[in-house]
C-alpha cells in the first residue's frame, strides 16, 4: 500500500516526464501532424466604430457538435467585426434554454439571437425579451413558428426544402434505394430532413436510428443494414462524422453504396474530393451565426429588417460536390464551413 | 458455420464452473444444478435465446459476415463491460467510463498531431492519463469513503467538460484533426483496429482482444490471490481488511482497470475512425454497467463473474443489430431493445431461482 501511495504521488512528474523524453527522443512523426498545417488568417474587413453593444446568442447545442461550432464562429466573427460584446450560452433541454433566454433579459442586453428548436417552451420568455424593448432574432430552427413567437427576422435552412432537395439529387444521379440515418432518435429538424427526401426521392427511402454518441456502433448499425438489405444503393447521413464512418460501414458489408449527407466539416471535403462521398447539403451554419448577429447591429444602427421582417433568410440548400468542392475545401480546413 | 462460430464462446462456460468445483462449496449438489447457480448461466441461456429468436426472425443474420458485425458490436462494449464487471464484484461502479475512452482517444489524437510526434507517443501518454483518472477515482473514494456514485459522478462531469473545452481550445474545433497520415499510425490500426478474414468473412481484431481479455480475467477471478481480493472487498470491506486483504490497493487497482479498459477502447475508436468528436461518449457507461449486470454481476458487489458480462455484451449486440437484420420499423427500435434485454434478464432471474430454490 505504501508502494502504490508513493508511485501515485509520482505519476504526474513520470507522465511529463515520459512526454518530454518521447519529444526528445525523436518520436516526431516524419509526415501529418500541426507542422505540415499551413498557417492562414481568419477574413478580416475592417472593424466598426459604432457605440459597443451586447449580444446573447442561445442556442440549443448539445455539447462538443461540430456544426453548432460552426454557428458560433460565425456569430463571434460578426460580433468582432461589429464591436459587439457576444455572450454565447447553450442547452439542448428545452426549459434550460428558456432560463438562459431570461437571463440574457436580465443583463439587459441589447439583442437576442435564439434557436427555436422546441418553440412552445421559449414562447413565454420570448415574449418578456420583446416586452422589455430588447430585440429578438431567430437561427437555425423554429423556421415555421418564429413569426408567431414575435421574432424580427429569421435565419436559417428550411429542413423540409433541403430534404426534397436533396430527394430530386438522388433521382438525378440515378439512385435507387436509400436509407436516411438517423443519430438521434425524436430530433425534429433530422426527422424533417428524412421526409423531405422520401417527398421527392422517386425510389424507396428507409428510415435507420442508430446511436450517435458511440462511433462504433454507428458504424456496425450501418453495416448491418447494408447486409440486411442488398439492394440499398445510397446511404443518406444527416451530419458529416456519420457519413465518413458509413464510408466504412459500406466496405465491412462489402456493399457497392454511396454516401451522401447533410452537413460538412474538412474531412468529409476531404472525402468529397477523394470520390469516396458523393455530395453534401450545406446549410452554412457559418452563415446563420454571422447574420443572426450582424442583423442585430444593422437593426440598432439603421433600422434594417433581413428579409423585410416578414420573409426568413434562407441559408440553405448548398450543394457541396466534386465540381466546387475544391473551393469550399480551404475555408471547411479553418473550421469555418 | 454460422452455428460453429457461435459455439465458440458456448464451449468455453464449461470450464469456468468446472474449475469453482473444486472450492467445496458446491460439492454436494447435483452437477446440472451446480451449473444453474452459476451466476453466467442465466445470461448464458437469455443470450441463447435471443440469438435462437433473431436466427429465426432475420434471414439476414444466418449470414457469416452478419455475425461478424454482431460480434464486432459487443467486442467494443464487451472490452469495456469486463473491467466494469470486476468492479463492480469489488462493490463500487464507475459512471466516467464512457466518457473517460473519448478522454483517452482525445489525448492520443492531440498529443500527436499538435506536437507532430510518431502516433505511439500519444497512444503511451493516453494510456497514462487513463490509468491515472482511474487511480484518482479510487483513490478519491478510498481517502474519502463518499460513495462511488458521487466520486465517479464527479470525474464523469469533470471529464466531459474536459474533453470539450480542452480540444476546442488546442485544435480551435470541437472534434481532433485527423492523424491517419503520421507515422506509426498504420502499425497502432493493426493491433487496435484492424480485421482478418476467418473463410471468407472479414472479422474485426477487437473481436479477439475481448475473448483473450475475457479468459485472463476469468483465470485471475478464479485462480489468483488477486481475484479472491476482489470477491472479499466487495462482499464485505471490513471483514475483508480484518483478514488481510489490502482493501485500498484493490480497489484503486480496479478503478485503474477501468482506465485500461477506456484506454483501448478508446485506441480503438481513434484508429478506427481517424479522428475523434469531444462530445462522443455520454450514457455509454449506463450501457457497459448494464451488460455487467445482464451477465450476473449484482450492483452490490461480492458476486459475479468474467464470463457472464461477454454474453451480456452479446446479448447487447445481438439485440441491437438483429433489430435492423430483421428489418422492424425503426420508430420503435429503442423500445425492442428494452423489450428483449429485460426479458433476458428475466430468463436469467428465472433460471437463477429455480437454481437455487430446489
Amino acid at each position: 500500500m505504501d508502494r502504490s501511495s508513493r508511485s501515485r504521488r509520482f505519476a504526474p512528474v513520470v507522465a511529463v516526464a515520459a512526454a518530454a523524453a518521447l519529444t526528445l527522443a525523436g518520436c516526431s512523426s516524419s509526415s501529418g501532424g500541426k507542422k505540415s498545417e499551413e498557417g492562414g488568417g481568419a477574413a478580416s474587413a475592417g472593424k466598426a466604430t459604432t457605440p459597443r453593444m451586447t449580444v446573447a446568442l442561445v442556442t440549443h447545442q448539445a455539447p462538443g457538435d461540430t456544426f453548432w461550432d460552426i454557428v458560433r464562429k460565425g456569430a463571434e466573427a460578426a460580433a468582432a467585426k461589429d464591436n459587439i460584446k457576444l455572450v454565447y450560452s447553450a442547452d439542448p433541454n428545452a426549459g434550460n434554454q428558456a432560463n438562459l433566454v431570461q437571463n440574457a433579459v436580465d443583463q439587459k442586453v441589447d439583442g437576442i439571437a435564439v434557436t427555436l428548436a422546441k418553440p412552445d417552451a421559449l414562447k413565454s420568455v420570448v415574449g418578456k425579451a420583446e416586452s422589455a424593448g430588447i430585440p429578438v432574432v431567430g437561427l437555425n430552427s423554429g423556421l415555421s413558428d418564429w413569426k408567431k413567437l414575435g421574432l424580427m427576422e429569421f435565419f436559417g435552412q428550411d429542413e423540409t426544402v433541403a430534404g426534397e432537395a436533396f430527394g430530386d439529387k438522388l433521382n438525378e444521379v440515378g439512385a435507387k434505394k436509400a436509407v436516411c440515418v438517423i443519430q438521434e432518435q425524436g430530433n425534429v429538424g433530422l426527422t424533417q430532413r428524412c421526409d423531405g427526401v422520401k417527398k421527392t426521392f422517386k425510389g424507396t427511402t428507409e428510415t435507420l436510428y442508430v446511436n450517435g454518441t458511440d462511433m462504433s456502433s454507428v458504424k456496425s448499425t450501418i453495416t448491418a443494414k447494408l447486409q440486411q438489405d442488398k439492394a440499398i444503393d445510397y446511404v443518406v447521413t444527416l451530419g458529416a462524422p456519420f457519413a465518413l464512418t458509413a464510408v466504412q460501414s459500406a466496405s465491412d458489408a462489402g456493399s457497392k453504396a454511396k454516401i451522401a449527407t447533410f452537413d460538412l466539416n474538412k474531412d468529409l471535403t476531404g472525402a468529397i474530393q477523394k470520390g469516396t462521398i458523393q455530395f453534401a447539403v450545406d446549410q452554412q451554419p457559418y452563415l446563420q451565426g454571422y447574420l443572426a448577429i450582424d442583423s442585430l447591429w444593422l437593426y440598432k444602427n439603421n433600422g434594417n429588417y433581413s428579409g423585410g421582417g416578414v420573409q426568413p433568410v434562407l441559408t440553405g440548400p448548398a450543394f457541396v460536390d466534386k465540381t466546387n468542392v475544391d473551393k469550399v475545401a480551404q475555408f471547411a480546413a479553418k473550421g469555418t464551413r | 458455420m454460422d452455428m460453429t462460430q457461435q459455439a465458440a464462446p458456448a464451449v468455453g462456460t464449461p470450464p469456468a464452473p468446472g474449475a469453482k468445483q473444486t472450492d467445496g462449496r458446491t460439492a454436494r449438489r447435483p452437477l446440472a444444478l451446480r451449473l444453474l447457480a452459476r451466476p453466467e448461466v442465466g445470461v448464458f441461456l437469455g443470450a441463447v435465446a435471443v440469438f435462437v429468436f433473431f436466427f429465426a426472425a432475420a434471414p439476414s443474420v444466418r449470414q457469416g459476415s452478419s455475425m461478424a458485425t454482431i460480434f464486432y458490436q459487443s467486442s467494443t462494449i464487451g472490452i469495456m463491460a469486463l473491467p466494469v464487471a470486476l468492479l463492480m464484484i469489488g462493490g463500487e461502479f464507475d459512471l466516467s467510463a464512457g466518457v473517460a475512452v473519448i478522454t483517452s482517444a482525445l489525448t492520443a489524437a492531440m498529443l500527436s498531431y499538435q506536437l507532430t510526434l510518431n502516433v505511439w507517443a500519444g497512444v503511451i501518454v493516453a494510456l497514462i492519463v487513463s490509468l491515472g483518472i482511474g487511480a484518482f477515482n479510487g483513490w478519491l473514494l478510498v481517502k474519502t469513503g463518499l460513495p462511488s456514485f458521487l466520486v465517479t459522478l464527479g470525474t464523469f462531469l469533470i471529464l466531459q467538460g474536459v474533453n470539450l473545452a480542452v480540444t476546442k481550445l488546442v485544435t480551435g474545433n470541437v472534434a481532433t484533426d485527423d492523424i491517419s497520415n503520421m507515422d506509426g499510425f498504420d502499425q497502432a490500426k493493426k493491433i487496435f483496429a484492424s480485421s482478418f478474414d476467418v473463410g471468407g468473412v472479414q472479422v474485426k481484431i477487437t473481436v479477439v482482444w475481448w475473448l483473450v481479455f475475457a479468459a485472463i480475467a476469468t483465470w485471475v477471478l478464479l485462480r489468483t490471490k488477486y481475484g479472491n481480493w476482489i470477491f472479499a472487498v466487495g462482499g464485505n470491506k471490513e471483514s475483508a481488511r480484518a483478514v488481510g486483504v489490502p482493501v485500498t490497493f484493490t480497489k484503486i487497482s480496479l478503478f485503474m482497470l477501468v482506465g485500461f479498459g477506456a484506454w483501448f477502447v478508446g485506441m480503438h475508436q481513434l484508429f478506427s475512425f481517424n479522428t475523434v468528436q469531444s462530445g462522443e461518449g455520454v450514457g455509454q457507461e449506463l450501457i457497459y454497467i448494464a451488460a455487467a449486470v445482464i451477465g450476473g454481476c449484482l450492483l452490490t458487489g461480492g458476486s459475479g463473474s468474467a464470463i457472464g458480462p461477454v454474453f451480456g455484451a452479446f446479448m447487447f449486440g445481438m439485440v441491437n443489430q438483429g433489430i435492423v437484420y430483421a428489418g422492424w420499423n425503426p420508430d420503435w427500435f429503442k423500445a425492442f431493445l428494452g423489450v428483449m434485454l429485460l426479458g433476458a434478464v428475466l430468463i436469467n432471474l428465472w433460471v437463477q431461482r429455480t437454481a437455487t430454490r430446489r
